[in-house]
């Protein structure tokens, strides 16, 4: 098996249609988000009460735009960049002005499995229309295959696809203009 | 939603494999040019001496310069379409630049002094300020319309070098209905002309492409 670490090798066979290796590189991902955002929330001088909410949107975006990836370039400064932007955005919503670098501790901040990872976020999947919403918790929180829930709501397993990757792009445009 | 629910939905997710965003970028920008192309038959059309015209060097630099801003703007684009913002983007224009120059150079040293205000000034000048951003309506709206797929580091940035491919594209068409050939008048009026398309591409860029 390739080197947990090696987070390029991890993408190409995501894009390949791995799911194990996209899981592992998001699962990984995730943890190195949380912990580079809890100190760019500290460095404005907010508390960490919306760590959460900025890494899913982080995480959101890295699915969503992963196609931007130039795969001959190491992951990591895309990573960085795109954690970076949407922790910046996250703040100017909140009227956060200042300029703000993490390149600075980007690279070696701790990362920990840590009790956030339990923080429940996203109150915004509650903005969704009902059908896709119902999509996202039968897969997320439910934990069912696309293939049983399209079995459960009558659907094909296409259309709860589609459904679902909408419900994703409408999930990231509820951040986008979320500013609470 | 917990973190890990989200990754499960993002692992069912299978994003549709899009083309390549260059590929995407240039059958755009071929549908906007064929737009801006009807426009241009229908309202200002071919010189009448374009035989003739071809076969003279201020023509063929004239195009050859406008085809080398497309040509430039085209991998600014895609450039600037990405989280990771190239260092020197500015740099990917230093060919122009030294085109640009070495152009008006060999035209001051070929005219005399006497005729350069009036190769500057041309007779087309107002019609090349018009025409050039109206040419490139279509194509930048189609432009920023693929360029969404991306993930600019900077979104003005981003819509900038849309307006800049727009305005390429439009000084690609009225190239061929301006009789005015000098160095002296195609790169100042023309830059002239992109400078409100690149401008209204950042404005727009910074709405639009947000993600």
């Amino acid at each position: 098996m390739a080197d947990p670490s090696d987070l390029s090798a991890l993408m190409r066979r995501a894009r390949q249609g791995d799911d194990e290796a996209y899981r592992q590189l998001l699962g990984h991902v995730s943890l190195w988000l949380r912990a580079v955002v809890r100190r760019g929330l500290l460095a404005a001088g907010r508390g960490p009460a919306d760590c959460e909410d900025v890494v899913q949107e982080a995480l959101l975006a890295m699915h969503l735009k992963r196609a931007t990836w130039d795969e001959t370039q190491p992951i990591e400064p895309w990573l960085r960049a795109i954690a970076r932007y949407k922790l910046v955005d996250h703040l100017r919503r909140r009227g956060f002005h200042d300029h703000l670098d993490i390149d600075d501790y980007a690279d070696e901040v701790a990362v920990t499995a840590d009790a956030d990872a339990a923080v429940d976020s996203g109150a915004l999947l509650a903005s969704l229309p009902k059908r896709q919403r119902r999509i996202v918790e039968e897969i997320s929180l439910e934990g069912r295959r696309a293939a049983e829930v399209a079995e459960r709501l009558g659907m094909s397993e296409g259309a709860v696809r589609v459904t679902l990757h909408r419900a994703l792009k409408a999930l990231a445009a509820a951040y986008r203009r979320d500013e609470r | 939603m917990k973190t890990g629910n989200l990754i499960d939905a993002l692992v069912a997710d299978r994003p549709p494999r899009g083309k390549p965003l260059r590929w995407a970028l240039a059958a755009a920008l071929l549908a906007g040019g064929l737009v801006s192309l009807a426009l241009f038959l229908a309202i200002l059309g071919v010189r009448a001496d374009i035989g003739p015209a071809l076969a003279t060097w201020r023509f063929e630099l004239k195009v050859g310069l406008v085809l080398l801003v497309l040509g430039l703007a085209f991998s600014l684009c895609i450039a600037l379409s990405r989280p990771v913002a190239p260092v020197h983007p500015g740099r990917r224009l230093l060919p122009l630049a030294t085109l640009a120059v070495l152009a008006i150079a060999i035209e001051l040293f070929i005219l005399p002094s006497a005729s350069w205000a009036s190769r500057l000034m041309g007779s087309n000048a107002l019609v090349c300020l018009i025409a050039i951003p109206t040419l490139a309506i279509a194509p930048l709206v189609v432009v920023l319309a693929i360029l969404r797929a991306g993930a600019p580091a900077s979104p003005a940035f981003s819509g900038g070098a849309a307006g800049l491919l727009a305005a390429a594209a439009a000084a690609a068409l009225y190239a061929f209905h301006c009789f005015d050939d000098s160095p002296l008048f195609v790169v100042t009026w023309y830059a002239l002309a992109a400078l409100p398309v690149v401008a209204v591409g950042a404005a727009a860029g910074h709405r639009l492409l947000r993600w």
